[in-house]
C-alpha cells in the first residue's frame, strides 16, 4: 500500500530521519501562510502516488511572494501527468510546502527486500536526484547494494560500507550511518516493501535530510499496522479496483473487451495470455482467489460489467479451494440480479465438476459451454470479433 | 518411486480445527494420505472426525510420529507454525496460506537454514505423489499414479491445469510440487529438478512460471548444464502491465526485471521445450516425449 510524501515524512521523523520542515496544504491561501512562517524560498510539491512529479509540473521553487502565488494556483487543482500516471493523469488536491534549502550533494537511498538472498537490500548511490533506473543501466559502478540479514539486522559494518562507498566526508560520517540506520529501523517496524529517498541532500550548512520520501507497505502485513491503515487515500486509487479490494478480490483494470473472471493468479494470467493469442485482448486481470464464495463472483461480475468495452466474459474456473458449485451458485446468483448483457463462456474443471454443471444447466442462462481452455479462448475471442 | 512424499509419509495437521482445514484434512483423508495428527493450541485431547488433536507440533510428533505437515493457519500465524513445525524436527512442511507478510518468511527462510526441515510454499497448494499421498488442496481425482511425468510450478490453479491435460493424453505424474506465489518461499524450482532428475520413474518434467523475481532464469541455468531428462515449460505473463502485481505478492514485473520474455528466452536457451500456448502443453509433451 503506497502511503504520500508527507505521511512518509511524518513517520521519517518518529524515527528520527531528519526531513526539511513542511506543512500540508489544500489552498494557496494555506500554502501563502505556510511560506510566510517558514520564509521564501519554499518548495511547492503535489502529493499524488506517482513519481515523476518534478518533470510534470507537480513540483515548484517559490522564491517570492508572487511565485508562491503562482506555484500554489498552477499546482492545486491540477491533473498532474507523468510516466507513472498515465494519459490520464492525476488530479491534485492537497500540496506539501517545505523550507527551501542550500543543496550542496544529492545522494540516493532506498531499501527493499531482497527474495534472491531473503534479506533486506540497502541500495544507495551518489548519483542522487537522477532516474536510478538509467543509473543502474548506464553505471552500474556507481550503485552500492547493501545486505543485511533479519536475524542481525543492521550492524555498524553496514553503515561503514555506504559511507565510504558514497565517499561520505568524516564529519558527516555520524550522522549518515545513523540516519540509514534509523531507515532501516523504520523498513523493519513498518513491514515495508519499499522506502525510497531520492534525493538524499546534504546542505551546505552539513545537514543530511530526506528532501523526498516514497514508502510502500507490504499489504499482507496491514493487520498489525491500523496506523498504517488509516493513511490510505481512496482517491488515488482507480474506482473499480478500489471497489474489488473491498469484496476481497484481486482486480486490475486492462483496456481490451475480454472480460475474465479466473480462480488463482497464475491461471488467470495464463488466460489472459492465451485470450491474446486468440486474437482478442482482455479487459481485466481477476483473480477470485481460494476463499472466494459465491457473493465474491457475483461481485467480480458486478466489476466486469461496469467496464463498457467489455463485449464478452470468460469464466475459467479450475477447482482447488474453489469447488465448480460454488462457482455455480455465484453465477446463477449474480444472473438473477444482474442483467448480463454479454454472451458468458464457461470453462470449468476440478472438485465438484459435475453438481456444477449441473447447477449452471439447470439455471436456465444462456451460457457457452467450452470444453477446455483453448476451446474457451477461441469461443469468446469469435464472440468478441 | 517419486518424490518428498510417499506412502509411508505421516501427516500432522496444523489449524485442522478451522473451516478450511477440516475441509482440506478430510479431502486428504479420502484421497489416501495417512493423516496422523492434528494441531490446534488449546484443543489438545480433542478430535477430528478420527485424528487426534494435540496442542504442539512437538508432541503430535512425539505420540504419533508424523513427519510431514501441512499447515492451514490464518496468515498471522503461518510462520511461527512453519518455525513450530521445523522446531519439532518435521521433514516436511507444507504452508498452504497465502498473505504471509514478506518479512515473515525472510526470518522463517534464515531460520530454516540452520533446520535440515524441507519447506514447500507458502502460498501454494501442495504436494502430492499420485495414488499415494495428498498434501494440500489439489483436487485428487485428475491425477494419473505411477509417472513418468513431474511437475513442479509457482501456481496453484496453473499446477491443476497441466496436470489433467497430462492426465488426458495419457501421461501420469510421479510427484507434482507446487512451489507457490510468494516472492520468498522454500524449495525452489532447482531443489526439485535436483530430486526429479535423480528419481528413476520421473522421465521428464513440466515446469511452470510466471512473472517476478529470476528464479526461472537460475532453474534454467541449472537444467542447461545438469538436466538429463526432457523438461517442457510455460511462463504466465506475457500480457501483465509491468509494475502491477498479479494476485500474486510474487508476480511483480519492476525495474524491466523479471519479465515473460526473459524467462521464455532463458528457456528456450537452455533446452527447455517451451510451451507458448497454455491449452497445448498436453499436447506438446504426447509430440515430444516418446518415453
Amino acid at each position: 500500500m503506497k502511503i504520500h510524501e508527507y505521511q512518509a515524512k511524518e513517520l521519517f521523523r518518529k524515527y528520527n530521519v531528519p526531513t526539511p520542515n513542511g506543512k500540508l496544504a489544500f489552498t494557496t491561501a494555506e500554502v501563502e501562510k505556510i511560506a510566510e512562517e517558514f520564509g521564501l524560498p519554499v518548495v511547492v510539491k503535489a502529493q499524488v502516488h506517482a513519481g515523476g512529479r518534478g518533470k510534470g509540473g507537480g513540483v515548484k521553487l517559490a522564491r517570492t511572494k508572487a511565485d508562491v502565488k503562482t506555484c500554489a494556483d498552477s499546482i492545486i487543482g491540477m491533473t498532474l501527468i507523468t510516466k507513472q500516471t498515465g494519459a490520464q493523469g492525476k488530479k491534485v488536491n492537497k500540496v506539501l510546502v517545505e523550507q527551501g534549502l542550500n543543496i550542496k550533494k544529492e545522494l540516493y537511498l532506498c531499501i527493499i527486500p531482497d527474495r534472491e538472498t531473503a534479506s533486506v537490500a540497502i541500495v544507495c548511490s551518489q548519483d542522487g536526484g537522477m532516474d536510478i533506473e538509467e543509473v543502474a543501466a548506464k553505471t552500474p559502478e556507481r550503485i552500492i547494494t547493501v545486505n543485511v540479514s533479519p536475524i542481525t539486522g543492521f550492524q555498524p559494518f553496514h553503515a561503514r560500507k555506504i559511507c565510504f562507498g558514497l565517499e561520505i566526508e568524516k564529519d558527516l560520517q555520524k550522522k549518515m550511518s545513523a540516519l540509514v540506520k534509523n531507515l532501516y529501523e523504520l523498513f523493519v517496524a513498518y513491514d515495508c516493501s519499499m522506502v525510497e529517498i531520492n534525493p538524499l541532500i546534504i546542505t551546505a550548512e552539513g545537514d543530511i535530510l530526506a528532501l523526498d520520501a516514497k514508502m510502500d507497505i507490504d499489504g499482507n502485513a496491514l493487520f498489525r499496522h491500523p496506523d498504517v491503515k488509516e493513511m490510505r487515500d481512496i482517491e488515488e486509487e482507480d474506482p473499480v479496483e478500489a471497489e474489488a479490494a473491498q469484496y476481497g478480490l484481486n482486480y486490475i483494470n486492462l483496456d481490451g473487451n475480454v472480460g475474465n473472471i479466473v480462480n488463482g493468479a497464475g491461471l488467470a494470467m495464463a488466460t489472459m495470455d492465451i485470450v491474446k493469442m486468440a486474437g482478442a485482448s482482455p479487459a481485466n486481470f481477476l483473480d477470485v482467489g481460494g476463499g472466494a464464495n459465491a457473493e465474491a463472483i457475483e461481485n467480480g461480475f458486478r466489476l466486469i460489467m461496469k467496464d463498457p468495452a467489455v463485449k464478452g466474459i470468460l469464466i475459467n474456473v479450475f477447482g482447488g479451494i474453489l469447488r465448480c458449485d460454488v462457482l455455480a451458485q455465484g453465477v446463477v446468483q449474480a444472473a438473477t440480479k444482474l442483467k448480463l448483457s454479454v454472451p458468458v463462456v464457461v470453462r470449468m474443471e476440478g472438485t465438484n465438476v459435475e453438481q456444477g454443471r449441473k447447477i449452471l444447466a439447470e439455471s436456465g442462462l444462456d451460457l457457452i459451454n467450452a470444453k477446455d481452455l483453448a476451446d474457451a479462448a477461441e469461443k469468446v475471442a469469435k464472440i468478441v470479433s | 518411486m517419486s518424490v518428498f512424499v510417499n506412502k509411508n509419509t505421516r501427516l500432522v495437521v496444523q489449524g485442522i480445527t478451522g473451516q478450511e482445514g477440516q475441509f482440506h484434512t478430510r479431502s486428504c483423508i479420502a484421497y489416501g494420505t495417512n493423516v496422523v495428527a492434528g494441531v490446534t493450541p488449546g484443543k489438545g485431547g480433542q478430535k477430528m472426525d478420527e485424528v487426534p488433536i494435540f496442542n504442539s507440533v512437538k508432541e503430535a510428533r512425539e505420540k504419533t510420529g508424523c513427519n510431514a505437515s501441512m499447515i492451514l493457519v490464518p496468515p498471522p500465524f503461518a510462520a511461527d507454525a512453519i518455525m513450530e513445525a521445523a522446531d519439532a524436527g518435521v521433514e516436511l512442511v507444507v504452508c498452504i496460506t497465502e498473505g504471509l507478510p514478506v518479512l515473515d518468511m525472510m526470518r522463517v527462510k534464515n531460520y530454516l537454514a540452520t533446520k535440515t526441515t524441507r519447506l514447500i510454499g507458502p502460498n501454494c497448494p501442495g504436494i502430492i505423489t499420485p495414488g499415494e499421498c495428498k498434501i494440500g488442496i489439489m483436487p485428487g481425482p485428475m491425477h494419473k499414479p505411477g509417472g513418468p511425468f513431474g511437475v513442479v510450478s509457482r501456481s496453484g490453479t496453473l499446477t491443476y491445469e497441466v496436470v489433467h491435460q497430462l492426465t488426458q493424453v495419457g501421461f501420469g505424474q510421479t510427484t507434482c510440487i507446487g512451489i507457490g506465489g510468494d516472492p520468498i518461499n522454500g524449495t525452489n524450482f532447482i531443489d526439485c529438478l535436483i530430486a526429479f532428475n535423480a528419481d528413476p520413474d520421473t522421465k521428464a518434467v513440466v515446469m511452470v512460471g510466471e512473472i517476478g523475481g529470476n528464479a526461472e532464469e537460475d532453474a534454467c541455468e541449472w537444467i542447461k548444464a545438469n538436466m538429463k531428462k526432457p523438461v517442457f515449460g510455460f511462463i504466465a505473463g506475457l500480457t501483465a502491465p509491468p509494475g502491477r502485481r498479479m494476485g500474486h505478492a510474487g508476480a511483480i514485473v519492476s525495474g524491466g526485471k523479471g519479465t515473460a520474455e526473459a524467462k521464455i528466452a532463458a528457456m528456450k536457451s537452455s533446452g527447455v521445450h517451451h510451451c507458448e500456448n497454455l491449452g497445448n502443453m498436453g499436447k506438446l509433451c504426447k509430440e515430444i516425449f516418446k518415453g
